[in-house]
């Protein structure tokens, strides 16, 4: 049975190894050819680099306009996700507190409106606020995205605030807070754990997210998606520059997620049970 | 006293999300519903037009190959993303040493967006595989995947996998690791084999991450875009076109607005009929604790 069992641990272990090897590869692939000269990559695409270059870097870097895509992509992220924190977590914390038959329809609304694919609306949507995003298309973005993240967040939330006891509010009220304070110094740090899922599901989602920028942007407002699908598009038989803009590209959040890699978990995890 | 009280609350606290939510989202899909049924050309609708649009929508041959298309790609991928995320998690979740390191590995590529991805790959498929396969002679990466449509089909399911099965295995985790250890246990003791527990025990008491994980992978399968836009773009002649790459094709590029907006209402019936199904049938085995 003991043999049995370490035989068992055995074979996983070489099992996840093998595939833990081959969700990598193409990573160390791209890495692995972004040093390297073109004759290089033609001739072998997996063989070591003769010599490391790092011409194929600084190309990328001015072609693709990285630092700017960068400064972008975070200010979009960061704005979009602060103001879904705001504004779903009030929105919930209303929406739990105050039971009622409409807050009882609204929240179905909501939770509803999640199954809708932005697809479904998105010819009326560009239609009708092309004036808002010819006027200021990263402003636009930023309202569009808690338009469209609103829902889940505040389904979040909810579903955290029904486990904080009432008491605590009424505790706040007799002391004489009015309903924001209450809800700012005492209910919203009681949420750390719910803000974190809900920063990291709809960060990941804004970071990478390609088809609504694509409609939205311009060329000066990129985000990094964007500029990375148009600098492959038009350098893509310039394999090692193209490479370079690749690591380029996935380099920031792969840092971020290696920091933070404990409150990414559980924060998806939080988020899947709910 | 109390509904005055209420209404006050009401406008410090939701009013903001909820006009951003209604002005965003609700307004464009009525909106969408309603223009269908009209001579909306992008601009003004004049008059209404009854159902051509959708009897147009589905005169359109590309329109029907797309629909199957994308059918076989939601029932496939699902599929092979929930197994192998569900292989994954069972690995991860064993008593290696080396499991956090693994699903480290494991969840990577979920953080990079479809479009980067999908550009990884289209690398992969058109040049490395290609210069590997004439430099050994293998056949079958010879031409690039991406260039048959049957081909690119597999080459989509592929990059699917790669990116959501992550994800995925972070919802089983969850599911595994909330089952109570004194039922494994007693299983343990009355001599289940490590295969009968996990289909007798594990599987029904972690339902809900089922649940959860197939209407995940069920939405994204119909709603796909950056992965099949970044590594087929459509071809070979549009035969690898997704739903979500149809319409923005049909709406933007050729001004079908009308069409457009009728495909994808189909489209969001088909999501919410599906989703519908697949949820109310998992809940069925879903045992409450």
């Amino acid at each position: 049975m003991n043999t049995r069992a370490r035989l068992a641990k055995r074979v996983t272990f070489i099992f996840g190894s093998i595939l833990a090897f081959a969700y990598v590869t193409p990573f160390l692939l791209v890495f692995l050819n972004s040093v390297k000269l073109k004759p290089e990559i033609l001739e072998n695409p997996l063989s070591l680099p003769v010599s490391i270059t790092w011409e194929n870097f600084q190309e990328a870097l001015t072609k693709m306009n990285f630092f700017r895509s960068l400064t972008n992509s975070i200010i979009i992220s960061v704005l979009s996700v602060s103001l879904l924190i705001v504004f779903s977590s009030m929105l919930a914390y209303y929406l739990a507190r105050t039971k009622t038959k409409s807050t009882k329809y609204i929240f179905l609304i909501l939770v509803t409106s999640m199954i809708v694919p932005f697809q479904a609306l998105m010819i009326p949507f560009m239609a009708r606020f092309a004036p808002f995003v010819s006027w200021n298309n990263r402003a636009a973005l930023i309202f569009f995205y808690i338009g469209f993240g609103v829902a889940l967040s505040t389904f979040l939330y909810h579903g955290f605030i029904s486990t904080i006891p009432t008491e605590i509010d009424e505790a706040a009220s007799i002391d004489g807070a009015s309903d924001m304070v209450a809800f700012w110094k005492i209910i919203f740090p009681m949420m750390r754990p719910i803000t974190a899922t809900v920063a990291i599901i709809n960060a990941l989602w804004i970071w990478n997210d390609f088809l609504l920028p694509r409609l939205v942007l311009t060329e000066e407002s990129q985000t990094l998606p964007l500029s990375t699908y148009l600098f492959y598009g038009q350098y893509s038989i310039e394999y090692g520059q193209a490479m370079a803009g690749l690591v380029l590209a996935v380099l920031p959040i792969v840092i971020f997620y290696l920091i933070l890699q404990k409150q990414f978990i559980s924060g998806i995890s939080q988020g899947a049970v709910k | 006293m109390r509904s005055k009280r209420n209404a006050k609350k009401f406008l410090k606290f939701a009013t903001i999300p909820l006009s951003i939510f209604t002005v965003v989202l609700v307004v464009p899909f009525l909106n969408g519903f309603y223009y269908t049924f009209t001579d909306w050309d992008g601009f003004e609708a004049t008059k209404f037009v009854g159902i051509s649009n959708y009897t147009k929508s589905f005169q359109d041959p590309t329109f029907w190959s797309t629909l199957r298309f994308t059918s076989l790609f939601v029932v496939v991928s699902l599929i092979a993303v929930n197994v192998v995320a569900f292989g994954l998690a069972l690995i991860v979740t064993s008593k290696l040493r080396s499991r956090n390191i693994l699903r480290t590995f494991f969840f990577v590529p979920n953080l990079i967006g479809g479009v980067i991805l999908g550009v990884i790959w289209q690398f992969i498929f058109n040049s490395a595989l290609v210069s590997l396969a004439n430099k050994y002679d293998w056949e079958l990466f010879k031409e690039s995947w991406l260039q048959d449509t049957n081909k690119a089909f597999w080459a989509l399911i592929i990059v699917t996998v790669w990116q959501s099965s992550g994800y995925m295995m972070i919802v089983y985790i969850t599911g595994l690791v909330s089952i109570e250890t004194e039922v494994l246990e007693a299983s343990q003791i009355d001599g289940a084999s490590p295969m009968r527990t996990l289909l007798a025990i594990k599987v029904p008491l972690m339902a809900q991450a089922f649940t959860i994980a197939l209407f995940l992978t069920l939405r994204a399968g119909f709603m796909a875009y950056d992965v099949n836009v970044a590594l087929t773009g459509g071809g070979p002649f549009r035969t690898t076109e997704l739903i979500s790459m149809h319409i923005f094709q049909d709406a933007f590029l050729n001004g079908n607005f009308g069409t457009g907006q009728s495909k994808a209402v189909i489209m969001f019936l088909m999501v919410a009929i599906a989703a519908l199904v697949q949820v109310s049938v998992s809940k069925r085995y879903e045992v409450q604790r």
